[in-house]
């Protein structure tokens, strides 16, 4: 699946997209999976709350399921308007 | 129903007068414009406005409908604008059109509401220090959802 970053996110990774197997089968498995990954992903997913995550491009929760997923994007709250 | 994501400026007196007129029927036209800002601190240079490409028209535009769907509205306007932006620049708009200002007035702050917290931008202030600050959301931005 294509995994985007944005904003702090994107920064403290270090890239926008990456496209990654997983055998997660909920977002807060690939979390854990990232987060093993290095010290870059464990930093940006240190804490939960300050992060949201959308599935196909639709806002979504860290419980929810990644079956028939094909995009995952992790950001910080949104600042619009 | 006209929603717009876009990188280049907008005028938004010429849009809020095309807008008016388009709907003079209706007798009720709400319209709001939000400029960037100096930052707290002062020394903005620029505000860059990261956005969500494949998820932005879609957010917008349900955050519209649904607008559209609970009060009594003749049309809306929402525009948004991503990248470089410089201090005194417009940010976005909305307008609302009702026969009853009620209508026209919630509507509108209820997108603005919406726009802030569940559209997917980012907001980046670039200060003449040199350094860079993310504009951090407000747990009063996500308070002001529950009145709807």
């Amino acid at each position: 699946m294509d995994v985007l970053y944005f904003a702090w996110v994107r920064e403290r990774i270090g890239l926008p997209r990456e496209r990654i197997e997983t055998s997660a089968t909920t977002v807060a498995g690939l979390v854990e999976e990232l987060r093993a990954r290095e010290d870059r992903y464990a930093a940006a997913f240190a804490d939960l709350s300050a992060l949201r995550v959308a599935l196909d491009q639709e806002l979504s929760s860290f419980d929810a399921s990644l079956q028939g997923v094909r995009e995952v994007a992790f950001f910080p709250p949104m600042t619009g308007g | 129903m006209q929603v717009s994501v876009q990188e280049e400026g907008f005028e938004f007196g010429a849009r809020a007068e095309a807008f008016a007129q388009a709907n003079n029927a209706m007798g009720a036209i709400v319209t709001f414009t939000g400029i960037v800002r100096d930052a707290d601190q002062g020394g903005l240079v620029a505000m860059e406005i990261e956005h969500y490409p494949g998820m932005t028209l879609k957010a917008l535009t349900e955050i519209t409908q649904t607008a559209m769907d609970r009060w009594s509205l003749g049309d809306a306007l929402v525009i948004h604008r991503y990248g470089r932006l410089a201090p005194g620049e417009q940010i976005m708009m909305v307008a609302t059109a009702s026969r009853h200002r009620k209508d026209a007035f919630e509507a509108a702050e209820y997108l603005m509401d919406y726009l802030k917290s569940r559209a997917p931008f980012w907001k980046k202030e670039i200060l003449d220090s040199g350094t860079t600050d993310w504009v951090a959301a407000k747990d009063s931005d996500e308070d002001a959802l529950d009145r709807w």
